[in-house]
């Protein structure tokens, strides 16, 4: 066990655990941000993503040793208030059903949208295949995130 | 998955603390349960201070209004659907009220949500609720006015005179209202006066869905609350030879290993846990444990032998489920005769969210926070499980990380009241996705044999469709009677859902005895017995050299809504216009839950196979509360169907399946979705279900897409589009 300093949400947290203690159970169970889900444990379905020094990556499969004093952001950082772009497109469009994937989804698109601001259907494709909805939400998750794009592209081009 | 309780005695309301001084609470003297009528209560005329019992409305003196939602919200929308039935008699918005969810107890009654019933069971009984209040306000806001109360109205939670425009808020209504009769039966609606019924409802879950605040079972806590992590055995019967936990005692942070049981319906499994103050050390220390199994005599199971049997049991009669005229004659007369096989695999549900679940138990009581489907059946579960009174189970649903159907077989919620009992602590047991992927319960892999006879100008004379299966109600309550037609398995194929006009019919059972856990997966054995069924349907309308769509309408036309269905969905498929080569349509109707939903597929060839371009699909679900999350709903079945079609079965060897996760169970993605198309038939008819009809006809329709494209047709799921 050792001690561990961790920038998440733009807060500094420190944690005691064995090194090899996946980042997703210390975000949950240490400092107890639930949004993010435990899916599946090996990086298959997504539903654990976290943003990482501006990368979406699988927290079940990261030990927390290697993220020390890296910027971690998770759902609860994406923004205060669900203003998020993204965040208003997908309650406007109506995506989450069950919901349990949907914080790794958001997390997913908002580093396309980071990286690709005007992203295609085939730019999403690329970019979202790694995350599952088992409840089949992708044709609306697809159109939020187009929805999400244009109202970023239209506020950019009003400054 | 629809019971009804036959023995509820008209008793008196249990008190419910939390309230206090006068309140208006709107309840009901008998749990309702799907189609009962039920009187509805004023439930403060025998109780001191207003203080209550099975409310699904409660109107506090400050204007608090609390709706009560008995259907578990597994993403299908009840947490919309379900009050909103109240609120639109109640002449309240949804942003006026707070929505709690039911706790179990007997006297809501039904809290199941399956079987698609949650708005079948609620649409009368809701509805009147919060119409009886809103007359009782009406009422009680003209004796203090002194006016008729025909010259009130109700409107967002206030009762307007009509001449002066002057207002009194419900809440300052409710201590007189509450001491009125309560009408029989209230005056409901007119549709086309409703204001949230049948119109696209935001539904208020999904603000908490965007930025992790909604609180699904896995993110539930109390203090002192330990995590188990449970080995059980990979063979569904086998037992715990021995086992070594000394490199797991080893693991930081666990705190006991001992010998737990998994109780399913049919039979306890032995297994170890592992106890520890936070999950990974758990995880860690299973990893960690060594178990022997003794398989027993189920080490020997596979999926080849499994369907096998199901094969030589084809042969056989069974149990005649329906007959009408003499199939076995015109089927020997008829001058063409197809007889074919089909089948479809063992599946799991793999929500999201693996099994979870956190108990409580103390002395003679137990509190569960867990995501479950029906936590009625659960408290009865429970209460038999520690011998304790159902009134001292109280179950705190939380939102649900998808189900299925899973989350209404309670193993993994008894695991957890097991350990919590044997630690006297409160423990939460996770599932990992290995678990949930590899030890069922299952859709139950089965076989449709079907035959049928057409005479010279290509008509039906004779249909034969005999279901060859595992039994869910077998399986699990020893309810079938031995000979006889499992009514459930026979879903969505006979005449009163699937109503071909065919002169000589008959539908057999035949059960096949299996000891691989099973339950009921979305849409059941519609999902299932609709491949095969519609697969030959269209198999004997190529053999009449009969257009596919037109073969079925002419069948149907004594079928109104079913014809119309497929009318509208011959003109929104484009059906009748040419594709360009390299392309083609499939089109497959079913009735499951009281709804008729139909899909044309459309698929194309590319280099590496075949690509499902589009789904077009028609539903008449009769009247919609609301219309946009029907669509939802169907493009969820639309996904979940494919992928039940093209990706991974489960199969098993050894005693074992072989499936682990998601790299080997794999389930379709983002990229491999097409588009889809949702048209809902506009009527008054009652409602119907929508969680669950949209899924039966998506393989057959894409199959019988990919016959009019290549030639090939497919009779066993699932297959891969790249090696058709």
């Amino acid at each position: 066990m050792s001690q561990y300093t961790l920038d998440i949400n733009g807060k500094k947290h420190s944690v005691e655990a064995d090194g090899q203690t996946p980042l997703l159970w210390i975000i949950r169970d240490s400092v107890g941000l639930t949004g993010t889900k435990f899916g599946c444990g090996i990086a298959q379905c997504g539903a654990c993503t976290v943003h990482l020094n501006g990368n979406a990556v699988r927290s079940c499969s990261i030990p927390v040793s290697a993220v020390v004093n890296q910027e971690i952001t998770t759902i609860e950082g994406l923004s205060d208030d669900k203003s998020h772009p993204l965040q208003k497109a997908w309650i406007e469009h109506q995506v989450p059903q069950c919901g349990y994937c949907q914080s790794g989804q958001i997390m997913s698109a908002a580093i396309l949208l980071k990286n690709n601001p005007k992203p295609s259907d085939e730019d999403i494709d690329a970019a979202m295949q790694g995350n599952i909805c088992r409840c089949g939400t992708y044709q609306r998750i697809r159109k939020a995130i187009h929805a999400a794009s244009n109202e970023m592209n239209n506020s950019n081009s009003e400054r | 998955m629809e019971r009804v309780n036959n023995n509820l005695d008209r008793r008196k309301f249990l008190k419910m603390s939390g309230i206090t001084g006068a309140a208006l609470a709107i309840g009901f003297n008998i749990p309702f349960s799907n189609g009962g009528n039920a009187s509805i209560q004023n439930l403060n005329s025998d109780l001191p201070n207003g203080v209550t019992l099975n409310a699904f409305i409660i109107i506090e003196k400050t204007g608090k209004i609390t709706l009560i939602n008995p259907r578990p919200d597994m993403g299908q929308g009840s947490f919309q659907a379900v009050p909103a039935l109240i609120a639109e008699e109640l002449e309240v918005s949804l942003d006026q009220v707070e929505i709690k969810n039911s706790d179990g107890s007997k006297k809501y009654g039904s809290q199941l949500s399956g079987g698609s019933s949650s708005i079948r069971g609620s649409w009368e009984p809701l509805r009147k609720a919060g119409a009886a209040a809103k007359e009782m306000l009406i009422k009680a806001a003209s004796s203090k006015w002194k006016i008729k109360e025909s010259d009130c109205y109700a409107l967002e939670g206030k009762i307007f005179d009509k001449t002066s425009k002057r207002s009194l808020s419900y809440g300052a209504l409710v201590e007189e209202a509450a001491k009125l009769e309560v009408p029989e039966n209230p005056k409901l609606k007119e549709p086309k006066d409703f204001k949230l019924l049948g119109k696209d409802g935001k539904r208020p879950d999904i603000p908490l869905k965007v930025d992790g605040e909604a609180v699904f079972g896995l993110d539930y806590k109390v203090p002192g609350m330990l995590y188990a992590s449970i080995e059980r055995s990979p063979v569904f019967n086998g037992r715990v030879a021995k086992y070594d936990d000394s490199k797991t005692k080893q693991v930081k942070g666990v705190i006991a290993v001992l010998k737990c049981e998994r109780p399913m319906p049919h039979r306890k499994s032995e297994s170890v846990a592992v106890i520890a103050d936070n999950y990974f050390s758990a995880i860690q220390g299973r990893k960690a444990l060594q178990v022997t199994w003794d398989d027993g005599e189920f080490g020997n199971v596979d999926s080849e032998g499994f369907f096998e049997s199901l094969r030589n049991l084809a042969k056989s009669e069974g149990a005649v489920h329906h007959e009408k005229g003499e199939f076995e004659k015109t089927f020997n007369d008829a001058p063409k005769k197809l007889e074919f096989v089909y089948e479809t695999p063992f599946l799991a549900h793999a929500p999201m969210e693996p099994e979870n679940a956190l108990a409580h138990v103390k002395k003679a009581e137990c509190e569960i926070w867990a995501p479950v489907q029906g936590p009625d059946w659960l408290v009865d579960q429970v209460s038999k499980y520690l011998n304790i009174q159902p009134e001292k189970v109280k179950v705190n649903v939380t939102f649900l990380g998808g189900a299925f159907g899973r989350k209404a077989y309670y193993d993994y919620v008894l695991e957890a009241v097991h350990l919590s009992q044997k630690l006297n602590a409160p423990v939460k047991v996770i599932w990992s996705r290995e678990d949930d992927t590899s030890l069922g319960p299952f859709r139950p892999g089965l076989i449709s044999a079907l035959k049928g006879g057409l005479d010279l100008s290509g008509n039906v004379v004779a249909f034969q469709h005999k279901v060859v299966a595992p039994s869910i109600q077998h399986q699990l309550y020893k309810s079938l009677q031995s000979g006889k037609s499992d009514g459930w398995a026979m879903e969505a194929i006979e005449e009163k859902d699937s109503p071909y006009k065919i002169p000589n019919v008959k539908y057999n059972f035949v059960l096949a005895e299996t000891d691989i856990p099973i339950v009921w997966w979305r849409s059941v054995y519609a999902s299932s017995n609709i491949f095969g069924h519609e697969s030959f349907i269209d198999e004997l309308a190529h053999a009449s050299k009969k257009d596919p769509l037109k073969f079925r309408m002419e069948m149907l036309k004594d079928a109104p809504r079913h014809l119309n269905v497929l009318k509208i969905l011959e003109e929104k498929s484009g059906w009748n216009q040419s594709l360009p080569s390299g392309k083609a349509r499939g089109v497959a109707i079913s009735r499951s839950f009281e709804t008729i939903c139909a899909h044309v597929v459309t698929v194309s060839k590319n280099d590496s196979g075949i690509k499902i371009e589009k789904v077009v699909s028609v539903m008449d679900c009769g009247m919609t509360v609301n219309p946009d999350n029907v669509k939802a709903q169907t493009e969820g079945n639309i996904i979940m169907g494919i992928t039940a079609a093209i990706k991974d079965a489960i199969t098993f060897k050894s005693g074992r399946a072989e499936q682990t996760n998601f790299h080997n169970y794999r389930v379709l993605r983002i990229n491999e979705t097409p588009e889809m198309e949702m048209h809902i038939v506009q009527n008054f008819e009652k409602p119907g279900g929508v969680g669950e009809p949209g899924l039966p006809p998506v393989a057959p329709a894409l199959t019988n897409a990919i016959f009019n494209l290549t030639g090939k047709r497919i009779r066993k799921l699932p297959f891969n589009l790249n090696e058709v």
